[in-house]
């Protein structure tokens, strides 16, 4: 009786984002390192998703709310001034242009409609620049559910328009005061609440990471931007399917939907992070909120705050699956500064007529870098998720140009 | 129950023998490197009777502790504190006639590997570990690197914890089986939890392994009510509150004396 946890089936180690190995498993990484008072809530979870996700009904409700509520299917756009600059055929993909401004309340709407049918009252978040909390309420309130959001004492300050906007909605907003008092710290916080509230509350984690089944179901959720994406892109290119996937990865989220649409095509995928939040591309392996991972880490093994411009990107970690992309080489992981992307913020602005999230700017950063100095050869397809839109960043675009 | 292939190791020969005495187990907390002179409080708790003693290795995100051990991680990694630093002023304590037991997270087991770190406790005279974020099925890749070593990883139990995975739980644990009274953080409260009962009866089912309750015990009358469901307790953040106060060795050997008082009162619990 070593291991009374059910086992799952074997998926393919070949990056193709199928179902995690056993014991929440993408390669070596993801799990349940979950204190044991949360082991059982992380299980009925897991339970619940598993018959939600293959229930039509469940499923079919969810794409309603998704199309009435939150205005899905999102476009594909083709940025046409930008490519012919960049010498590259850019299409975004138009995260941007959901109800509350960006992907976030692809996986909200999923997960507050679990927790309603496992018969929970009230939604537990964390957040960081207050979009996850923002969505979150939103869904908790469209359902009839009590939202309470944890944020830090920091962010709190930075991302005032936000929590004004939570408090709109009817949710409580905690201010985390421990720690480096941001996201790591709210989730945290998020934790420990849930721990004394598993009867009641659903945990509605933001990002791929924390305890299985979280990754897993999240991009799960978020797979609608990649599933998307792939057949619009059938239908606008030539070649059906484009040379380069990017998107920001801060935890990951909306990079793991996006890459999911295309992880078993031969398209090349990339994932761009903060200079200052570099998880996958300098994080070392570790253990936090729940899963195995790659985390920023100083010598003694204590997790570093991270940097960002873009608070969405402001974690010292990354999601368990893209640690397991990374290694496989199936996805690479890249950086841009501050300055790179507060750039690429004003120039999609000036030469397409959208500002987007500082966040998604990142990509973006990226893509502009990459065709300039010849990494994305010239005429390449690029297709570019736009997480999310700018008008929560306006006022530090404007400290900053 | 009980795995008899397996020889018991030193913490849990010493709590099972000084249990079968009558006596209730008394295991205080501290913070590694919380003050300059901190493996002073050891020799006061040891002083003060203490069966066992658990030794804090801060880490900076301590999910499953509330706001008294938070602060006492983040004054201890404030002042230089590390794995590393509290194992070497561990290695210049002469016995304490206890033994000690370190408690962390598991991202620091896993920073220079579980048998780098489990032969790091061993030097540092270490003799178990308890990491609250490495539930049952996670610990493989832990469990026969620690007992290599000689170190006896205990496992929790919770009161959310099903029957069947209790019975593995206190199976694999070794020491002692830690179970958490309360579906909450570390931390003071005023009564001890129903649920702390009910738990520690349930453990006591399955396993004859010594069984402390911990997670909100700080008073005598607490500590005579645990006494009456499991064999002893676990007192932490009610430690680390006055450490963080300024109390000094002397001042807890003061505050643990009622608690050993009330832990050798004669109790009524059917065995």
């Amino acid at each position: 009786m070593r291991d009374v946890l059910p086992l799952r089936e074997p998926a393919p180690p070949d990056g193709t984002m199928g179902e995690p190995r056993a014991r929440g498993r993408f390669g070596e990484y993801g799990g349940r390192y979950a204190p044991e008072s949360l082991v059982e809530a992380c299980r009925e979870v897991d339970e619940a998703f598993r018959e939600a996700w293959a229930d039509p009904g469940f499923r079919g409700a969810l794409a309603r709310l998704l199309a009435v509520h939150a205005g899905r299917p999102t476009p594909l756009t083709p940025a046409h001034r930008l490519s012919e600059a960049l010498g590259v055929r850019l299409y975004l993909k138009r995260e941007d242009l959901t109800h509350t401004g960006s992907h976030k309340i692809n996986n909200v709407l999923g997960q507050a409609l679990l927790a309603t049918r496992m018969g929970r009252r009230r939604l537990i978040a964390e957040t960081g620049a207050g979009q996850h909390g923002v969505a979150t309420a939103t869904a908790a309130a469209l359902l009839g559910l009590e939202a309470t959001v944890f944020m830090g004492e920091r962010d709190i300050e930075r991302q005032a328009l936000n929590v004004f906007r939570m408090r709109m909605l009817g949710a409580e907003v905690v201010p985390v005061t421990t720690g480096s008092r941001t996201l790591k710290d709210a989730t945290s916080e998020a934790m420990r609440h849930w721990v004394g509230v598993t009867g009641d509350s659903h945990y509605c984690i933001g990002s791929v990471v924390g305890p299985d089944p979280y990754p897993w179901m999240v991009r799960e959720f978020q797979r609608i931007i990649g599933d998307e994406a792939r057949g619009q892109c059938a239908a606008e290119l030539r070649t059906g399917v484009p040379d380069y996937v990017v998107a920001c990865v801060g935890g990951g989220s909306n990079a793991a939907g996006t890459f999911a649409g295309f992880a078993d095509t031969r398209a090349r995928l990339v994932g761009v992070e903060a200079e200052g939040g570099a998880g996958a591309a300098r994080g070392r392996l570790g253990v936090m909120h729940g899963c195995r991972s790659l985390f920023l880490q100083d010598d003694d093994g204590q997790i570093v705050q991270a940097h960002s411009i873009a608070a969405g990107l402001d974690y010292p970690g990354v999601g368990p699956e893209h640690a397991h992309l990374r290694d496989l080489g199936r996805a690479r992981y890249v950086t841009v500064t501050d300055e790179e992307a507060a750039g690429a913020a004003v120039r999609l602005a000036r030469t397409e007529g959208i500002l987007p999230a500082l966040e998604s700017a990142h990509a973006l950063a990226w893509v502009i870098r990459a065709a300039g100095d010849g990494e994305l050869p010239a005429g390449s397809t690029v297709l570019m998720t736009l997480s999310g839109r700018g008008d929560k960043d306006v006022s530090t675009l404007k400290e900053l140009l | 129950m009980t795995d008899p292939t397996l020889a018991a190791g030193a913490v849990e020969r010493h709590l099972r023998a000084r249990r079968d005495t009558g006596r209730g187990l008394l295991m205080p907390y501290v913070t590694g490197g919380i003050t300059p002179g901190w493996t002073d409080y050891l020799r006061a708790f040891a002083a003060a009777g203490a069966d066992a003693i658990e030794v804090g290795l801060p880490f900076s995100d301590p999910t499953l502790d509330g706001v008294t051990i938070q602060q006492a991680s983040d004054t201890a990694l404030a002042r230089g504190a590390s794995t590393r630093r509290i194992l070497a002023d561990l290695s210049g304590v002469l016995d304490l006639g206890v033994p000690l037991v370190a408690s962390t997270y598991y991202n620091l087991v896993l920073h220079d590997g579980p048998e780098a770190f489990c032969a790091a406790l061993r030097r540092a005279g270490v003799d178990g570990l308890i990491v609250p974020d490495l539930p049952v099925h996670e610990a493989d890749e832990l469990t026969d690197v620690a007992a290599a070593a000689g170190i006896e990883l205990v496992l929790l139990a919770s009161p959310a914890t099903p029957q069947p995975r209790l019975g593995e739980i206190a199976c694999r644990s070794r020491g002692f089986v830690y179970a958490v009274s309360v579906m909450g953080t570390t931390g003071e409260r005023a009564a001890l939890a129903a649920s702390a009962a009910e738990l520690a009866e349930r453990i006591r089912r399955v396993s004859d392994r010594p069984v402390l309750l911990g997670f909100g015990i700080s008073t005598p009358d607490q500590a005579r009510e645990a006494r009456r469901h499991a064999d002893g307790v676990v007192v932490g953040a009610a430690v680390m509150r006055r450490v963080l106060d300024g109390a000094g060795p002397d001042d807890l050997r003061a505050f643990l004396a009622p608690l050993r008082q009330a832990l050798d009162q004669e109790c009524d619990r059917p065995r």
